[in-house]
């Protein structure tokens, strides 16, 4: 299976070493990192998480939301989302390699990470974490790569597969619920402490990661001319409309709580993300209103079913959605959540040139991996015998 | 053949009895200083009326960073085990527009509250901070992974993280204590290094008795004697962590 990798056209090849490129020059730029340390970065004392854990946050909803196909595949017996479910597979375990990734960048000793597991403590969230993110990727590599070589060669899947699959589908729920309570169980950060934090990860997670996927899907389409089909298309884009619809609904809650009650604490870090501070250079503002545009833009394109099947808009929606949720929780949760400091004092945290160097590493390492396993997975499918293009 | 078995017998018995002995030794030398003060919950009572300005302060700031090697790193990336503030920020929560102008001008000291619910201690994934008997809360500067979930999670921003190799910051190296390294989280440790010695934090010996420490659960000690006295305040005491440090006002 593996030699499916080396077989590929130039552009294959020159993507590859693109990819290695970039990871070259982030792998360069992080040693610089391990040698002098974080200050290299825009952390500061008050603002301790910044590009690296807010990428984190994101990538783990990437990698929760193959779990949109797997469930209704399995309990729902939905068939068409079969023919590209492995994509959806391979997709997470790209998602979670960069978020450990991101963890170890981010950390200030990375090379004691092991402590985390040597000297286990049950009472930290981020304990839990690490253990059900190693667990969804081991799990999701199980059952990618066996139910792949068991369809390619035309073999019923084993019962033991279907066992994890269920299994894998509450594991895709617990893994950003998890990654909620990192943040809504902190007493004193204003912006995170909020009961509904995991559900809001989870809508913009189930929206964000399916968007990513189709248009991925979408491309490997122009590509290789392997064709989701109309069908997986068509209910991908209704369960994305749905989630972006429950994630923007979720968000005007918090902004209910926030301003009806007129609690200073519940309404300072969102005044602060859209409006800024007396006189503070919040650049972060413009990119929270050009999330809400994009938000409303994508969900208008989204929810009308003529726009959502024309072909040529798809794409746009699915791209502005993708830019609002990663703006959302790729920048806004972050630098909101610091915002007031613990002494209701204001200071903006931008991520610098090396942070931002090195997270592109990052990306481009989940990039290499994805470009791998979906060429493995498609050559799989070819050598199977599955019909590229399809008739509906 | 033989006389080589012997000696191996002999060299594996005296090991054997050299590890136990030297075990028994190690164990002896884990036994505290005999003088060293014991509380069961240490709490410090900070008499503010008598620190109006930054002056007032700053010896008492220097002590503890002295002692304890804290790097003058000056910026947002600096580093911290004491310093001050005015009321409307040390105490974020409790504002009051109409405050007299003496407590509005007043510097407070801020530090590690050493709370007996602390957030950061139930955060940290590999256990580096953690309570010490005394509900003092310290931090294995060895087992920290620098994830800095602590800072996150303390709602009083006590701690500092060592985003550069602090050690070319510090003026004069105490040898009495040990320096930090990069990539580690640090924070005030209520002195817990003095007080197995029978030594009161470095703080409270620099201030002339402005600052007071002592057992919190002993009717009879300094602190319950002075709190019984005196109105106080903590820092957010509506989260839930039950700080350690009050302020008279």
């Amino acid at each position: 299976m593996v030699e499916k990798v080396l077989k590929g056209s130039p552009k294959y090849y020159l993507w590859l070493l693109f990819l290695l490129g970039i990871i070259g020059y982030a792998f360069v730029v992080y040693v610089f990192q391990l040698m002098y340390g974080l200050e290299q970065t825009g952390l500061t004392r008050n603002t301790s998480w910044g590009f690296y854990i807010a990428q984190f946050t994101y990538l783990v909803g990437v990698a929760a939301a193959a779990v949109m196909l797997v469930l209704p595949a399995t309990f729902h017996h939905y068939h068409p989302y079969h023919r590209v479910i492995v994509f959806a597979e391979f997709l997470a375990i790209g998602a979670v390699i960069m978020c450990m990734l991101f963890i170890v960048v981010d950390m200030g000793q990375p090379q004691r990470v092991l402590n985390v597991i040597l000297h286990p403590m049950p009472n930290s969230v981020m304990f839990w974490d690490a253990t059900v993110l190693c667990g969804y990727l081991i799990l999701n590599a199980i059952i990618g790569w066996t139910s792949l070589e068991h369809e390619s060669r035309h073999v019923e899947v084993p019962k033991w597969i279907k066992v994890l699959v269920v299994v894998s589908i509450f594991w895709a729920f617990s893994i950003h619920t998890v990654t909620g309570f990192l943040y809504a169980g902190l007493p004193g950060r204003h912006y995170w402490l909020t009961a509904i934090m995991a559900a809001r990860f989870l809508a913009s997670a189930f929206c964000a990661g399916p968007a990513l996927l189709l248009l991925g899907l979408l491309l490997v389409k122009r590509l290789s001319g392997f064709d989701p089909g109309k069908k997986v298309v068509k209910s991908l884009s209704i369960t994305i409309a749905y989630a972006m619809g429950l994630n923007m609904f979720f968000y005007c809650l918090e902004l209910f709580t926030s301003f009806y009650s007129g609690i200073p604490g519940h309404a300072d870090p969102i005044v602060f993300l859209f409006c800024g501070h007396e006189g503070l250079n919040v650049w972060v503002t413009g990119w929270m209103w050009a999330a809400v545009v994009f938000a409303f833009v994508s969900i208008f394109f989204l929810a009308i079913p003529k726009f959502r099947a024309n072909m040529k808009i798809l794409p746009w929606a699915l791209g502005m959605l993708i830019i609002a949720t990663w703006i959302d929780k790729g920048l806004g949760l972050l630098i909101g959540g610091f915002a007031p400091t613990p002494y209701e004092t204001y200071e903006v945290y931008t991520p610098t040139f090396w942070e931002i160097s090195v997270s592109l590493g990052v990306f481009a390492v989940g990039a290499l991996v994805v470009s791998i396993l979906w060429k493995i997975a498609l050559e799989m499918k070819k050598e199977g015998g599955e019909p590229f293009a399809l008739a509906d | 053949m033989k006389a080589s078995r012997r000696y191996f017998l002999k060299v594996a018995g005296l090991s054997t009895f050299a590890m136990a002995a030297g075990a028994a030794k190690a164990d002896a030398a884990y036994e505290g200083y005999s003088e060293g003060l014991k509380a069961k919950r240490w709490a410090m009572v900070i008499d503010t009326r008598r620190f109006q300005k930054p002056e007032d302060m700053l010896p008492i700031i220097e002590a503890c960073h002295k002692v304890h090697n804290v790097p003058s790193i000056k910026g947002p990336k600096e580093i911290k085990w004491i310093w001050d503030d005015t009321f409307e920020h040390a105490f974020a929560n409790d504002p009051n527009p109409m405050l007299p102008e003496d407590v509005e001008e007043r510097r407070f000291f801020l530090l590690c509250n050493h709370c007996t619910n602390p957030s950061c201690v139930r955060v940290c994934p590999p256990g580096a901070t953690y309570k010490t008997e005394g509900g003092l809360v310290a931090i294995d500067y060895h087992r920290c992974v620098g994830c800095r979930f602590c800072m996150a999670a303390c709602p009083y921003g006590s701690r500092s993280f060592n985003f550069k190799d602090p050690r070319p910051f510090v003026k004069e190296i105490n040898p009495a204590y040990p320096t930090r390294m990069r990539g580690v989280v640090e924070k005030c440790t209520f002195c817990a290094e003095r007080l197995e010695k029978g030594l009161m934090p470095a703080c409270v010996e620099a201030s002339n008795g402005a600052i007071m420490f002592g057992d919190l659960n002993d009717p009879n000690s300094i602190v319950r004697r002075v709190l019984a006295k005196n109105f106080s305040m903590r820092r957010k005491p509506d989260l839930g962590t039950d700080p350690g440090v009050y302020y008279i006002i």
